[in-house]
């Protein structure tokens, strides 16, 4: 086997504080993708621009279940993933709309392009949405996603990850990241999550087992709370203004 | 402490594009117009599996790109709040480990665009990047990624 010209994953930088490295080496695809100039600096009140805003009819049944938009269910370990939206001063994120998509428990996406040898599942799309509450809470029933080979490097594999997009408030607020499960061994490997180089950062990305949310002969729970941006001067909430 | 983000990978439209969000008028408008742009990485490659997010602060769409690389907005002219009119981009692909933020002006909009303070404040020769070029009776505006004429992203 060829020698890497670099190494996949860099030491820890904790420097790099919330940020994740956009250019970051060992992530292949980053090296024509990335913006090879500086960015320029705007503003902040010229971008404090209002988010998009949904309702209701953003959201349909079984929407924050993806075990039960088929008439089957999909096959896999059955979980529950809940959390809290706030933002940086820990205020609550009400109405985000979250949008989520994963691999089936056997690592396959549901997706034209995909290339891995697993199967699919026919009780299983892999995509779902719902809106926060008023504390900020979300919550979604799905099975676990499975680990799948990507090609970046020799003998690369994703760590288990459900893909989570976040509108708050602002359109400075949006985020668009990946939750992963705790203890998994493919941490070490994977240069997606170790792009972000601050530890105390990284671990932000990982969810927790929690046996409050566990659903007793149903269900394992796992809590992962998402934290975005301070919005502008215009998307403080009422109450604390 | 935020957190982080994380690319939207390969296969964001299982969970970004089950609606068509890329309409920002009304049906029937007859002031509305196709913009159309590629999304291009440093070699000039089109980006296939790319999103475009777009808001006016008012309005908001997105558009994924086809296998042309290609995205796709029916809009009219936002109406100016501070500056020149303009929309602000998000861009999202596989291997961008962070969404970047640019913004479109329109190309009809010479002195406002001039007098706008972000824009305004831009290097000449990088103006350009941000200019909307007219097409066919609707609006064409390309993203490159990298390179001597990437398009310029701004600090988010």
């Amino acid at each position: 086997m060829q020698a890497e010209e670099t190494p996949v994953v860099l030491p820890d930088d904790p420097t790099f504080g919330t940020e994740v490295q956009v250019n970051y080496p060992g992530y292949r695809s980053t090296r024509l993708r990335a913006p090879d100039r500086p960015l320029v600096t705007m503003p902040e009140e010229l971008h404090a621009l209002q988010g998009p805003v949904f309702g209701e009819d953003a959201v349909q049944e079984a929407d924050d279940d993806l075990t039960r938009q088929h008439d089957g269910e999909p096959l896999g370990e059955r979980i529950i993933v809940t959390g809290r939206v706030t933002d940086e001063d820990g205020h609550p994120i009400r109405s985000a709309l979250i949008e989520v998509w994963q691999a089936n428990s056997a690592g396959r996406y549901r997706h034209s392009v995909e290339q891995h040898p697993a199967p699919l599942d026919p009780n299983f799309s892999g995509g779902g949405r719902c809106l926060t509450d008023d504390e900020g809470r979300y919550r979604f029933v799905t099975v676990k996603p499975g680990s799948y080979p990507w090609g970046n490097h020799a003998n690369a594999w994703r760590p288990a990850h459900i893909h989570f997009s976040v509108f708050g408030r602002a359109f400075t607020q949006r985020l668009v990241t990946q939750m992963y499960f705790p203890g998994d061994p493919l941490f070490r490997y994977d240069p997606i999550f170790n792009a972000v180089r601050d530890p105390r950062s990284r671990a932000l990305l990982v969810a927790e087992l929690d046996m409050a949310v566990t659903e007793p002969e149903w269900a394992l729970g796992f809590r992962w709370d998402i934290v975005l941006g301070r919005g502008g001067p215009d998307t403080t909430p009422l109450e604390d203004a | 402490m935020r957190t982080p983000s994380q690319t939207v990978g390969p296969f964001y439209s299982i969970g970004l594009c089950r609606r068509t969000e890329n309409t920002l008028v009304l049906p029937g408008d007859p002031n509305a117009v196709e913009l159309q742009g590629m999304l291009l990485d440093g070699e000039g490659v089109p980006i296939v599996d790319g999103m475009i997010e777009i808001c006016d602060g008012t309005r908001w769409g997105r558009s994924g790109t086809d296998t042309e690389g290609t995205f796709t907005f029916l809009l009219t002219k936002p109406t100016a709040v501070t500056g020149a009119p303009h929309f602000d981009v998000y861009v999202f692909a596989r291997g961008l480990l962070r969404h970047q933020l640019t913004r479109i002006y329109f190309p009809d909009e010479q002195q406002a665009n001039a007098l706008d303070p972000v824009f305004g404040a831009l290097e000449d020769a990088r103006r350009a990047t941000l200019v909307a070029a007219g097409q066919d009776g609707g609006l064409r505006f390309d993203i490159r990624m990298q390179g001597d004429r990437a398009t310029v992203f701004f600090e988010h």
